[in-house]
């Protein structure tokens, strides 16, 4: 890796302040522990890790881009993908998981066609699986972006899916 | 004045909290009404909410499940009319209609949550907080801290049960130029909540209680390592480590001695597994969270290989309370090994699911029962899993069991961090163990071939049977197995994965059998093992189901019963989901 990518990210991305000030006070501090803190953020302004910033944080780090990589993978909530415009994240935890949470989620994958982790051809869902939103009080739970909807069957979510992919077709 | 205080915790707001706040706010601001709205964590009765309580001249009332449109007669009734609401009240000083989820609880660790607004320090500090640290630091030695919490009888409320004063003692006499404090919120439990709703609704005590520990152990700095997944507990963190910096309870010569303390947050990214005390340290490092072999403990050499002292966030908790109360206040409550109490998130088939904090000692029916209200839908009680993916499940004929570290030991569970997910006869244990294996076997760091590879095959022999292929000798082989991946994992995580397999495997071996010799789930919930047919007293022939069915194995006449054929049919379930006139039957 040479710096000209370096230059390059720099000059093409005005994202990169965020990351460029947090790695500037982070080389004040400790090296290594300073990686996952400056993933999250590369993340938090990307949505995603580029291949482009693995390489760029190797080089201001001293870490060999491979266990940056290592450490990517290593933990659930770095992507190497964008995700989609909403999304859905399914609770697989034990009190969803007793209370039918595998029944939600077939109807999940059937109406918007995506998987665990895959994000939709248009791009507009992304279906993500996590363990325990901590709402196990309501379960099975489901969030939508940002808001939560428990107690649900089958058939009420197909409702809420349905109210919720009207609002979208209204918006566009 | 009068005071509404909202559950504004992750469960408050799920349940719309939050737009019953605004709500109030808007409609109090219009109405010009001298009262005082503020948030408050959770109140543990996660079943009722959105909760509201309102406060006046030493009285309280508490309206369950408020929505939206409940506000504005709330308000018209109770704050201009002083006419409160009865039939939405739960509790006040006349009426106590879920009195006994409250009657059974001694709140310790939760002495606060629910009670004050966790955004305002001063809050904390006029129910005595910071009071137990800055006489710690004023006129108590580190060995005299660490001395009442060993007589305390606390044990680390994070799983492992080990004394948390012994642990002090070893990080105190640890030389060392430099150490460090820890606070594990990592909470990967699937089904737990105790420490996310401590943090969200009494951030200063947990701060506080770690300050007594950097001190007593003599660590300048700390690090809270907190599930990425809990964005509202790191926010009220934080604001608490500013409100805390700018009384001066941080930072440099606290209250005039030589104790100086630095805080820092990590984000946790998302693996079960950096809730081991190793594997969070290699974390915080910025490494992959793989586990190391101990010793070397994190006592001798932890974080940057210094002296380290990790405890859970109840554990915390609990400290100011005991060096405020003493420690004979503390160890008078529970057993003779288990002293004080401990927090459970009950979930599940429970009626009142929520968080209860119960003296060791109190019996798994007491929690179920009183506590919980019994089963949801008057099904039957079954099991009661504890300990999450570490743990076991404990059959409903030993409810009479008390709950202490050792006794659930015995039965092969563990106390764990404290979730209680209670199950009734719909769920199947094989499936749940099927469950819980899927989870460790994905949280495996890979370090170790044992759990690596021996839950993989755990896994697939459990996939054999819940899909009706199970073979005779597969429950020995899991046995087999399980034995040898407690025995030989490097971490916990490996040596407790076989736990939920064992002892179902123990109590509700019949079920196994049922699923292997029978070709059939008890439970009716393994889909490879059920039949669907229609009852034809109950088919009205509306053709629901016909259009549902993906694979067009449901046939009949307008009007006539319907059939489905069997060979055909994928038992996806969708026709028992869709008919409305309950005329699909599993067996
Ligand atoms: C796989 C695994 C996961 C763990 N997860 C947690 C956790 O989420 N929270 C926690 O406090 N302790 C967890 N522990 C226990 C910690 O290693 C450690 O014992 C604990 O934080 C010590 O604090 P305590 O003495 O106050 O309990 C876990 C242990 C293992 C083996
Ligand atoms: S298990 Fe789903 S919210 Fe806790």
């Amino acid at each position: 890796m040479s710096e000209m990518v370096i230059e390059e990210v720099k000059s093409t991305d005005r994202k990169k302040e965020i990351l460029n000030f947090k790695i500037d006070l982070i080389k004040k501090r400790k090296m290594s522990g300073s990686l996952i803190p400056l993933l999250q953020s590369a993340q938090d302004s990307y949505g995603y890790i580029p291949e482009k910033i693995i390489y760029y944080i190797s080089e201001l780090v001293d870490i060999p881009a491979a266990d940056i990589y290592g450490v990517i993978t290593f933990y659930s909530q770095f992507r190497l993908q964008p995700l989609g415009e909403n999304i859905i994240r399914i609770c697989e935890g034990t009190a969803c998981h007793v209370n039918g949470a595998k029944g939600i989620l077939s109807v999940l994958k059937n109406q918007l066609g995506v998987g665990v982790d895959e994000t939709s051809k248009d791009g507009k869902y992304s279906l993500q699986s996590v363990a325990c939103i901590g709402c196990c009080s309501l379960a099975p739970v489901i969030t939508i972006n940002d808001e939560t909807f428990g107690n649900l069957t089958p058939d009420s979510l197909r409702k809420v899916l349905k109210k919720f992919t009207n609002v979208e077709k209204e918006q566009v | 004045m009068m005071k509404i205080k909202v559950g504004l915790g992750t469960c408050g707001i799920s349940a719309g909290g939050e737009l019953v706040y605004n709500k109030l706010e808007s409609v109090i601001k219009e109405r010009n009404l001298n009262v005082e709205l503020c948030e408050t964590g959770c109140m543990g009765m996660c079943y009722e909410e959105a909760l509201v309580e309102i406060e006046e001249n030493g009285e309280s009332f508490l309206y369950a499940k408020v929505t939206e449109d409940k506000v504005e007669r709330i308000v018209e009734d109770h704050v201009v009319n002083r006419n409160p609401v009865e039939e939405w009240i739960i509790r006040s000083s006349e009426i106590s209609k879920e009195d006994s989820f409250l009657k059974n609880q001694n709140r310790i660790v939760l002495r606060n949550c629910g009670v004050i607004n966790p955004s305002v320090i001063d809050e904390y500090i006029a129910k005595k907080g910071y009071e137990a640290i800055k006489d710690a630091v004023k006129n108590k030695t580190p060995q005299e801290v660490i001395n009442i919490i060993k007589e305390s009888g606390l044990r680390g409320r994070g799983g492992g049960g080990f004394s948390t004063g012994m642990k002090w003692q070893f990080a105190h006499d640890a030389v060392g130029d430099k150490k460090y404090i820890i606070c594990n919120a990592d909470e990967g439990d699937p089904g737990a909540f105790m420490d996310r709703s401590i943090l969200e609704g009494d951030p200063h005590s947990v701060l506080e209680g770690m300050l007594i520990a950097a001190y007593s152990i003599g660590a300048d700095e700390a690090y809270f390592y907190v599930r990425a997944e809990y964005p509202l507990a790191i926010k009220r963190l934080k604001n608490a480590i500013s409100q805390a910096e700018a009384k001066g309870f941080l930072g440099n010569n606290i209250f005039g001695s030589d104790f100086s303390i630095k805080i820092n947050i990590k984000e946790g990214a998302g693996a079960f597994v950096c809730g081991e005390e190793t594997a969070l340290i290699a974390s915080i490092e910025g490494k992959r969270g793989v586990p190391k072999l101990r010793p070397p403990f994190p006592a001798i050499k932890g974080l940057w290989n210094k002296p380290t002292n990790i405890n859970n966030v109840e554990s915390f908790a609990n400290v100011p309370w005991i060096m405020l109360n003493g420690a004979s206040a503390y160890n008078s409550l529970g057993t003779e090994k288990s002293k004080g109490t401990k927090v459970f998130a009950l979930a599940g088939k429970i009626r009142r699911s929520g968080l209860a904090e119960v003296p060791m000692g109190t019996t798994i029916n007491e929690i179920i029962y009183e506590i919980g209200g019994g089963i949801k839908e008057g099904r039957e009680f079954k099991a009661v899993q504890m300990g999450g993916p570490s743990g076991g499940c404990i059959p409903a004929s030993m409810g009479e069991l008390k709950i202490d570290y050792d006794e659930i030991n015995k039965t092969g569970a563990i106390m764990g961090s404290g979730g209680l997910i209670v199950l009734d006869e719909t769920t199947c244990m094989v499936d749940l163990a099927k469950f819980f294996l899927t989870f460790t076997q994905n949280e495996s760091c890979g370090k170790c071939t044992f759990c690596r590879i021996g839950t993989k095959r755990m896994l697939e022999i459990l996939e054999r049977i819940t899909d009706g292929e199970g073979k005779q000798g597969d429950i020995e082989l899991l046995e087999d197995l399980g034995g040898k991946i407690k025995a030989a994992s490097l971490c916990g995580l490996g040596q407790t994965a076989p736990n939920p397999v064992l002892t179902t495997i123990k109590y509700f071996r019949e079920e196994y059998e049922a699923h292997i010799n029978d070709k059939k789930c008890p439970a009716h919930s393994c889909p490879s093992l059920l039949v669907y047919s229609i009852l034809d007293d109950n088919c009205k022939g509306c053709g629901l189901c016909i259009k549902e069915c993906p694979v067009g194995a449901i046939t009949g006449d307008k009007k006539m019963p319907h059939n489905i054929d069997q060979i055909t049919c994928i038992k996806c379930g969708k026709c028992f989901d869709i008919c409305r006139l309950n005329a699909v039957e599993k067996i």
